[in-house]
């Protein structure tokens, strides 16, 4: 039985506010900073984004050509599995549809499982589902200016529907693959798909 | 670790307050009777749920501060301005009180005696509390096995903001008394006492290069601070030449100050 904390009262949200945070979550207008270790620095000129399908045929963009693909604004709400939320946050990227459209044109072949990699050795996996039809992108700019480097930058992946660990800081590479397979976090006992709605933060989370 | 089981869930268990300790004025440390706790890693951290009268629930992580061989799980809360929780479970809560917990969490800020040395830990106010579980936890280890331990020197790098404001000070003083393998190194950025002859300054880079071993003894070295403390430890402590995948951090937010 939940033991009621005895003089604790909490702080209501107001009702709108309450309505777009997910069970467990609290809004914060701050921005932390959440990594395992240090922030990899690369430079522009040797930064590339690779796609690779599931027969191993892989399409890769450099900088300058992955800035030059059709971009978008994107304002959503995302939420961290240590219970921060922030709401509105403002982004450009260039949609993962974009990018597996012109990449489909190379031949590079799409799985129904994605596992993201970054510099620095990160991985996060997300099912194909989620990185399409309008709901990811790989994001390069926050507000106004480029992602800091603290934050993902050069860029990131942005799945703002899941936990924010699945959207990958410094990603350099998207990978098909056929069945799923845990990265980072989902190998040290948080969840393989992480829906905040549904608090699945840790393993076992149903 | 029973965290990283598949399948099983970490479940919400009552946890009753044994004591609550005054670590410093801003900190307390919360001593817990945890009935079926599976046990934790050095470096981990719990949920914490706290429920008001009307049902309304709040939910907020705290790193572990007790070594895995104390019997009792210890969390050290430092009060926050504007926290919702924090100011509850340093203020308000006393011995028989209960509250919910879930743990361990987390299974990367983490070390243990077989993960081996030598240790550089840097810690940034109350950044030291999953820094100390280690060093507890080195130090149940050096008692059993005295010989082995002596392979794991551990340096501690820890900024405060002022001599008062030092969590765990006369412990940490005690353990290094008594331990040559053991050091302790004190920054204060903003207050020192009168006769104070050590650091003085944020921790930079010249700090860190003076004071932790060098990259060539491969050190396994924790961060855990304010956000742009850990930033600049940790990117000055790869300039220096430590593989980053020896530099594990842990930075803390909302407020992005640095002690």
């Amino acid at each position: 039985m939940t033991p009621i904390s005895r003089g604790f009262r909490g702080r209501r949200q107001p009702e709108g506010v309450a309505a777009r945070l997910p069970p467990g979550q609290y809004e914060t207008r701050d921005f932390p900073v959440l990594s395992a270790g240090p922030t990899p620095r690369v430079s522009l000129s040797v930064w590339d984004l690779t796609l690779r399908g599931t027969d191993g045929q892989s399409m890769r963009w450099s900088w300058d050509e992955f800035v030059a693909l059709s971009r978008e604004k994107i304002t959503v709400d995302i939420h961290c599995v240590t219970k921060w939320s922030k709401f509105g946050t403002s982004w450009e990227g260039v949609a993962i549809d974009t990018l597996i459209s012109e990449a489909a044109k190379a031949g590079v072949r799409a799985g129904p499982y994605v596992l993201a990699r970054s510099d620095g050795g990160y991985t996060t996996n997300v099912p194909l589902a989620d990185l399409t039809n309008g709901k990811a992108w790989i994001a390069f700019n926050y507000g106004d200016a480029p992602l800091p480097p603290e934050h993902g930058g050069p860029a990131r992946l942005l799945v703002p529907h899941l936990y924010f660990w699945k959207s990958a800081k410094w990603v350099r590479e998207l990978r098909f693959m056929e069945s799923d397979a845990p990265g980072f976090w989902e190998s040290l006992g948080y969840h393989i798909y992480g829906d905040p709605w549904r608090e699945q933060r840790y393993a076992g989370d149903e | 670790m029973s965290a990283a089981v598949a399948g099983a869930r970490i479940a919400w268990r009552v946890a009753t307050v044994a004591n609550v300790v005054r670590e410093t004025p801003r900190t307390r440390t919360l001593v817990l009777d945890v009935p079926g706790w599976p046990g934790h890693r050095a470096g981990q951290h719990v949920d914490v749920r706290l429920t008001a009268e009307d049902g309304y629930q709040a939910e907020r992580s705290y790193s572990i501060a007790s070594a895995p061989e104390d019997p009792k799980l210890a969390l050290t809360v430092e009060e926050l301005d504007d926290g919702e929780v924090s100011p509850y479970l340093t203020e308000e809560l006393k011995p028989g009180d209960q509250l919910e917990l879930r743990g361990p969490i987390g299974g990367y800020f983490v070390w243990d005696v077989d993960t081996g040395g030598p240790l550089f830990l840097v810690a940034g106010g109350s950044g030291i509390v999953p820094l100390m579980a280690m060093i507890r936890h080195r130090n149940s280890a050096l008692s059993a096995h005295a010989q082995a331990a002596r392979k794991l020197p551990v340096r501690l790098l820890y900024s405060s903001r002022s001599w008062d404001e030092v969590i765990y000070r006369d412990e940490l003083a005690g353990l290094v008394a008594g331990d040559p393998t053991l050091e302790v190194i004190h920054t204060l950025t903003r207050q020192a006492p009168e006769d104070w002859t050590g650091l003085r300054r944020r921790i930079d880079r010249e700090m860190l290069a003076a004071t932790s071993w060098p990259a060539s003894e491969t050190p396994r070295v924790f961060v855990c601070g304010p956000t742009p403390l850990v930033e600049a430890v940790a990117t000055a402590l790869v300039e220096l030449g430590h593989q980053p995948a020896l530099v594990k951090t842990e930075r803390f937010g909302p407020t992005g100050t640095v002690s």
